[in-house]
């Protein structure tokens, strides 16, 4: 089970860095959401994983670690903040620029 | 607390100016006067125990652990620096009031004196040495703002920023050295430092701390080689020159030798360096007053000559020597700042300070030059004004010195003297007396009352301390003396030491000599005129000018507007140091963990998210279709934390990425649908082999991390430990949100409320584009299917929302025990009114909104904080909470707790914060041609 999740955490990041590395916005921030998808996962498995222990008391006497689910609770929350941001600046920018290149020059590296 | 409070008076008070101005000029200075004497009269409250010989102190913990706290202690060296900051800054606020002119911004002014006020203090009742740092580039930062006022003017400007870029520079060495000089005291306090003379000392870092410290000293007190930058500080108004460069912040070094001196001084380094360089500024500095035609500027060498008189007195680092220092920064800041308000109200009445166009003023201006003729006798040093006391007492201290012979001290000493007679005289002569004049650019006449009413009562000062300086200032001097050196001082200062006391003749010698001098003036002039000099400000910039230039390339080459060049550099750069780190990290543990069996559901659930993953990668470049497959990981992510014991992840999750959906397919409007090939195969085969490496090592990481126990143990014990019993809840994910990191929460709702402002401010500038707008208004619009708002849809979103929102209360209700909580209750209602939005459109979704979503943010934080701020009325820290259980008939015994109602506010500011950037969003939409919509489900007739 520990190889299936690091294997999507792992492939979750690469398309996320392969997308993020494009020229144009809208790939840009699909890849930042992939990364965040893959950071809030790995930061979760900080916790190591752990089957049916919700970190109710009461319900069970091996919880799984609640503390890095409180974490990236509030880090899925952030990170729709900080998509959101990006996204109106991607709009600005194609409104007033015309074009939606990340890079200011025409040179096509 | 008294303390901090004085400290903290100017501060807070510098919100009033800006206030008053509206009440008028009047009324804006008497809240400016006000503020400072309250906090002179909180001072005078301290005086008798201070006098007496105590020490009051007040201690703040602010990071103990760091050594971080927010101490202060006020001895008879605090006392008479705080008194001449607080005092003098009331008469300069009066002076101000008369002297600033209709069109110049008051409240601004105000503001700024009162934050330089505000710092100043802050350094002389300062006990821990971070705090007084903090402090000090305060007062840098503050007289930036005040030296540049004037903002029209070039030469304000420039003085400015030379005077921070060497009082900043030198107060970062400052920093240096207090750090170094805190850990061989062990501690930041002053107190404790100041008790550790011998372990300083004999430390190999001494010479180097004091170094660092005199460097930042000799800055602030503009001691050479550091002098440059006061006269070229002297555009500012002159008010500020009175306060700032007479009596306050170039008296800030001297404060902090004066401080240290118990501990740095005594030894043949301090004794070397701070004497020479006193000695050297003194004489120099003196000299080139003499030939200076502006008045503010003669005046501002006469500072820099006086503070280096002040600087060699703590270099001798005898006692005695040092008593006489402090008696002098008291007599120096009466006449200088009368002098100073004297010069101002020449340039206020004549409209010129030029030497060379002035004289005869003594008839036209008998009032003013009753005042100048006291203050510059004084500075001369003629019996029986202050000056004369402390002039004779410094020459009588110079006289002493044995090093590096008996005479050279005492004839320096002598001779800078004798220059200051002369410019006092040559202030005195060349501006007031002489011939009246008829053409004086401005018929110069004696100001009102207001005007001249602050320096004339510096100029009794002048004359009563003169007379009797046991009984004027004895009281003060002696604590001052005492606290500076460390041991009592009861001082007794005579008119007349006997005729045989060296400072007699060297007095007598000066005063000669000057008048000698005044009387050559002409031909010293000429002489003076035809030698060559080096220009500070020339070697200034040319230091300045290529550092600037190296920076901008530097700049330039690193921000070359290539952003896909920075983010393969960043990632390179992180997978290198991973790389590094994974290298030579010690033999690695062996994994301890037994792995989980492959569950069905996992093993399916994996699948897909690599299938839609991959397939991402694949159709990247159709948008639409991209970012629905992106949604179907967020989407399936949820279950995988669900099924790993993450309940409120996986409803975090679920309506997270229904929101962002939702943000991103609005957002596509307003982008272009495809993305074009623009990446050669040899680029994206790069791109890809990065992207595949570092994936690689990610996921090799997560992968070692499961399989491996922790090397600590984790803290969460404490937390599952007292969820119960500590936070009364037992939702051990929700007690650390609302509870034991409550404040982390109450930060994190804070950025969302202010990225979605940021949100709104972005679309509202968007929307005042009028290129934007143009662009907007002719948007492709591609098939659109002719029903807007079908009605199905409008009817079913309409059923669902108070259904929805019952969902929301039940979550947020059940948080504190079950899954659930503020941040899912508020996302499931911002997902219930999106649908409205959605279905029935934005114009008939907006009418019907009661509450602004700015407000939701709002009072989503002021709910939180007051819940938070609730703790201290019993004693507790902020966001302490505390719960209840209740028994109300008819119900079952329920909790309440005040974490609940700060959940309530994690609840609005969410709830508001999604909205808010969705309907930033729309608005946008609005301006695509798409007219507003009058009905919840109209038809396009035109389709």
């Amino acid at each position: 089970m520990e190889a299936l999740l690091a294997s999507v955490i792992g492939l979750l990041s690469a398309v996320g860095i392969y997308l993020t590395l494009r020229l144009r916005t809208f790939p840009v921030i699909l890849g930042l959401t992939f990364l965040s998808y893959a950071v809030n996962l790995f930061l979760f498995t900080a916790g190591r994983l752990t089957l049916n222990a919700a970190p109710i008391v009461g319900t069970t006497d091996a919880p799984a670690d609640p503390l890095p689910q409180a974490l990236v609770l509030t880090a899925i929350v952030i990170s729709f903040g900080m998509t959101a941001v990006i996204m109106i600046m991607a709009i600005g920018g194609h409104l007033q620029a015309g074009h939606d290149r990340i890079d200011l020059d025409e040179d096509k590296a | 607390m008294s303390l901090a409070l004085i400290a903290a008076l100017p501060f807070l008070g510098a919100l009033l100016p800006g206030l008053m101005i509206r009440a008028g000029r009047n009324a804006c200075a008497a809240a400016t006067g006000s503020v400072t004497l309250l906090a002179l009269i909180l001072l005078a409250l301290q005086a008798p125990a201070v006098l007496r010989g105590e020490v009051v102190q007040t201690r703040i913990e602010w990071l103990p652990a760091l050594g971080l706290n927010a101490n202060f202690f006020l001895d008879g060296l605090g006392l008479m620096f705080a008194g001449l900051i607080l005092g003098i800054g009331l008469l300069i606020i009066i002076y101000a009031r008369f002297y600033l002119a209709k069109s110049d911004p008051m409240g601004q002014f105000f503001t700024y004196l009162l934050l330089f006020q505000g710092a100043m203090v802050g350094i002389v009742l300062s006990d821990n040495i971070l705090l007084l740092l903090i402090f000090w580039e305060l007062t840098s930062l503050s007289s930036f703002l005040l030296i540049g006022y004037w903002k029209h003017l070039p030469e304000g400007r420039q003085g400015a920023r030379m005077a921070l870029a060497v009082t900043g520079g030198g107060g970062l060495a400052m920093i240096a050295g207090m750090l170094i000089l805190g850990n061989i005291a062990g501690s930041f306090d002053l107190t404790v430092i100041l008790q550790n003379k011998e372990a300083i000392q004999a430390s190999p870092l001494y010479l180097p701390a004091l170094i660092l410290i005199l460097i930042g000293a000799f800055t602030k007190s503009a001691q050479f080689p550091f002098h440059f930058w006061l006269p070229h500080a002297m555009a500012a108004p002159t008010p500020v020159s009175a306060y700032l460069h007479s009596a306050t912040m170039v008296k800030a070094g001297i404060f902090l030798m004066a401080r240290m001196w118990p501990v740095l001084s005594g030894t043949f380094e301090w004794f070397v360096i701070v004497t020479s360089v006193g000695l050297i500024t003194m004489v120099m500095a003196a000299k080139i007053a003499l030939f200076k035609d502006d008045l503010k500027a003669l005046l501002a060498f006469s500072t820099v000559s006086h503070l280096g008189l002040i600087t060699m007195l703590l270099g001798f680092g005898t006692p005695e020597a040092a008593t006489v220092a402090i008696f002098h920064i008291l007599v120096h800041a009466t006449f200088k700042a009368a002098l100073f308000m004297t010069a101002g109200i020449v340039d206020h009445e004549a409209h010129t300070r030029d030497l060379r166009r002035l004289g005869g003023l003594r008839k036209l201006m008998p009032v003013t030059f009753a005042i100048a003729a006291v203050a510059s006798l004084s500075m001369a040093g003629i019996p029986p004004l202050n000056g004369f006391l402390s002039k004779e007492l410094m020459l009588q201290e110079a006289a002493t010195v044995a090093w590096p012979n008996a005479w050279l001290v005492g004839i320096l000493a002598t001779l800078g003297a004798l220059f200051s007679v002369a410019y006092s005289f040559r202030f005195l002569v060349h501006g007031f007396l002489g011939p009246v004049r008829d053409d004086y650019p401005h018929k110069p006449h004696d100001p009102g009352f207001g005007l001249w009413a602050a320096p004339a009562l510096l100029a009794v000062l002048v004359v009563l301390i003169g007379l009797m300086p046991n009984l004027m200032v004895g009281w003060l001097l002696d604590p001052a003396a005492s606290a500076t050196t460390g041991r009592g001082i009861f001082t007794n200062i005579y008119h007349w030491h006997g005729l045989d006391a060296a400072a007699l003749w060297m007095s007598l010698a000066a005063i000669g000599g000057g008048l000698a001098l005044l009387g050559a003036y002409p031909r010293l002039r000429a002489l003076w005129d035809a030698t060559p000099r080096p220009e500070a400000k020339r070697i200034f910039d040319a230091i300045i000018e290529p550092l600037a230039e190296a920076a901008r390339q530097l700049t330039d080459s690193l921000h070359n507007g290539r952003f896909s060049r920075s983010m393969v550099v960043a990632v390179v750069g992180i997978a290198a140091l991973a790389l590094l780190a994974f290298l030579t990290a010690t033999p690695h543990a062996p994994s301890t963990r037994p792995l989980l069996p492959i569950d069905p559901v996992v093993l399916g659930l994996w699948l897909v998210i690599v299938i839609a993953a991959l397939a991402t990668l694949l159709l990247h470049r159709r948008r639409l279709v991209a970012l629905l497959l992106t949604g179907i990981v967020g989407l399936l992510i949820a279950p995988m934390f669900a099924l790993f014991s993450a309940p409120d992840l996986a409803l975090t999750q679920l309506s997270v990425e229904v929101v962002t959906l939702l943000l991103m397919l609005l957002a596509l409007n307003f982008l272009p649908k495809e993305t074009p090939v623009e990446s050669r195969p040899i680029r994206k085969l790069r791109d890809a082999a990065l992207a595949g490496l570092a994936g690689l090592g990610i996921g090799g990481l997560a992968y070692a991390m499961m399989t491996r126990d922790p090397a600590f143990d984790p803290i969460s014990a404490f937390h599952w430990a007292q969820s119960k019993p500590g936070a009364g809840g037992t939702n051990a994910v929700n007690t650390i949100i609302v509870d034991f990191r409550g404040y982390d929460t109450y930060g994190e709702i804070i950025v969302l409320g202010i990225a979605a402002l940021v949100i709104f401010a972005l679309s509202e500038a968007l929307l005042r584009n009028p290129a934007v707008t143009a662009r907007l208004a002719v948007q492709p619009r591609g098939r659109e299917s002719g029903d807007r708002h079908p009605m199905m849809l409008v009817v079913a979103t309409r059923l669902l929302l108070p259904m929805a929102m019952m969902v929301g209360v039940y979550l947020y209700l059940r948080g504190h025990n079950m899954p659930g909580g503020g941040f899912v209750a508020g996302l499931v209602f911002a997902i219930a009114y999106l649908m409205q939005y959605m279905a029935s459109g934005y114009d008939w979704s907006h009418a019907r909104q009661r509450y602004d979503h700015h407000v939701l943010i709002g009072w989503g934080v002021l709910i939180a904080s007051l819940s938070g701020v609730g703790a201290w009325a019993f004693g507790l820290p902020f966001l302490t909470s505390g719960f209840e259980y209740v028994n109300l008939w008819p119900l079952e015994q329920f909790e309440l707790a005040t974490a609940a109602i700060f959940d309530l506010g994690v609840f609005l500011c969410v709830l508001g914060a999604i909205l808010l950037a969705l309907a930033s969003l729309s608005r946008l939409a609005l301006r695509t041609g798409e007219g507003p919509n009058v009905t919840a489900h109209d038809l396009e007739e035109s389709r």
